[in-house]
């Protein structure tokens, strides 16, 4: 038996996330939707998702100790980050005037800008909404998941990091980092829960992870 | 690799079972949305939107039910839309498993709404539905206004200003149904949704009169939407969405497929 904790601290929907986990996970696997540090410090995999304003996502984190319990576990589990799960690990958020992150992975979170254009000089819209290919750089991760598949995007701010964590890039009007892989981490700007085969490809894939 | 374009089927869900006869033959159960998005989803459909045209209040809890279950079966992006009045419901039909919820009639009668909402649960999942009517005589300058009832009901704002407002409120995204087309099947006001998508900042979903593949091809190229919304042309089996998106790829538009 294996437990999958989804941390819960308190911000947006858990429920699609954790039931495409339990739609992926092997039949021995138990998925908890928790804020408990005991029960997350005791799961044999993490999954840190997020939805929302970063401000309000890292206050919930910094007051319920969320910052320091991931920074434990990742010492020796695997641990999946969704969305602003991904941008709460890095550095800095350009967003809500500007917010400092747990700090885990190197790098920062910036806008999009307002003035976005790809390359043919027509205008972006923000967010960046939709289903964007993702250029896989390789990793376990992706087994089974055709190179530049296309996954599913709702974000308004994108994240660099540095070039030798990335797993994943994906272009609309900037480049940006739409995956980051170190040791026990894996990270991902796209949302695999709602994107159909291919993200529940990526989450089977995940939950047998042997880093 | 740029961002594609969006197939959005729309059901219109009533005490938790679809209306307006969705035939596909070779379905156990055409009135289940929850089995009718799957089928979407096989088709490759890039999200799924609910329409709740339930009539009673106390019934709403059935939808509540319906988007728990799509949530947990169907894993591509849900909007749920029709009787959101307040911060609550929306609250309500997030936790429930919608990724999004579409505010209509709500935002014109209290526009905080937008605001208090997206800063609450995030832009992301705020979409503001504009149903637009021409107005303006033909010679006169194009003139959009917004209605409410189904058509029936002027509210005297302008389509244009309104969604300006809205994306200034804090919506994410735009589903814009033009009135005049919709059910006549002679395809989206490509018009209004062109002025609407050029005026805002954020995706707009056309909807409101696609009768065929060239009506989906004409929304995204010469109404500059960002996604199409279409309900019969896929309920009566008449295309797939497969078909669809084939059919815009080869037509130059950038496609999930």
């Amino acid at each position: 038996m294996e437990t999958v904790a989804v941390i819960d601290y308190g911000m947006g929907n858990l429920h699609s996330v954790a039931k495409a986990l339990e739609h992926s996970a092997p039949a021995n696997t138990r998925i908890v939707v928790t804020p408990d540090p005991d029960v997350v410090r005791h799961a044999d995999r993490v999954l840190l998702p997020g939805v929302g304003a970063i401000r309000d996502c890292m206050a919930e984190v910094k007051r319920l100790g969320v910052d320091e319990l991931v920074k434990e576990v990742v010492q020796h589990r695997p641990l999946m980050g969704i969305c602003v799960g991904m941008q709460l690990l890095l550095e800095h958020s350009e967003e809500n005037d500007g917010v400092d992150c747990i700090g885990l992975l190197p790098g920062k979170v910036k806008f999009f800008g307002k003035e976005l254009q790809d390359s043919n000089g027509e205008r972006l819209k923000v967010p960046h909404m939709g289903w964007s290919q993702v250029h896989q750089h390789p990793h376990q991760l992706w087994q089974d998941i055709p190179q530049d598949s296309r996954f599913y995007f709702v974000h308004s701010y994108h994240v660099h990091s540095d070039e030798q964590l990335v797993a994943g890039e994906c272009e609309y009007g900037v480049g940006f980092h739409a995956a980051l892989a170190r040791d026990n981490i894996f990270t991902t700007q796209f949302h695999p829960e709602k994107s159909a085969t291919v993200g529940l490809q990526l989450l089977a894939n995940f939950l047998r992870w042997k880093p | 690799m740029g961002l594609a374009k969006r197939i959005i089927p729309c059901l219109d869900v009533d005490q938790g079972r679809v209306v307006k006869g969705v035939q596909f033959v070779d379905i156990r159960d055409a009135g289940d949305p929850v089995e009718v998005a799957r089928r979407y989803n096989d088709q490759g459909a890039d999200e799924i939107t609910f329409l709740d045209i339930t009539a009673s209040h106390e019934d709403r809890d059935t939808m509540v039910h319906t988007v728990e279950r799509m949530a947990s079966e169907v894993f591509i992006p849900l909007t749920v839309g029709g009787g959101i009045r307040k911060v609550e419901d929306i609250r309500t039909m997030l936790n429930a498993g919608a990724d999004k919820v579409s505010i209509n009639t709500a935002a014109i009668f209290n526009p905080e709404i937008v605001r208090e909402s997206a800063e609450r649960f995030g832009s992301q999942c705020i979409v503001v539905a504009i149903d637009a009517k021409k107005v303006s005589q033909p010679g006169e300058l194009d003139r959009w206004e917004i209605f409410t009832h189904g058509g029936r009901k002027p509210t005297g704002l302008d389509a244009i200003e309104w969604a300006i407002k809205m994306d200034q409120l804090g919506a994410g995204e735009i589903l814009l149904t033009s009135m005049d087309q919709d059910g006549v099947k002679n395809g989206y006001d490509i018009g209004v949704t062109r002025a609407i998508s050029e005026a805002v900042g954020i995706p707009v979903i056309a909807s409101g009169g696609a009768g065929n593949l060239d009506h989906l091809v004409e929304g995204i190229k010469e109404g500059k939407a960002d996604a199409v919304l279409a309900a019969s042309i896929f309920h009566f089996g008449e295309y797939s969405i497969q078909e669809a998106k084939q059919y815009m790829a080869d037509r130059g538009i950038e496609m999930r497929i």
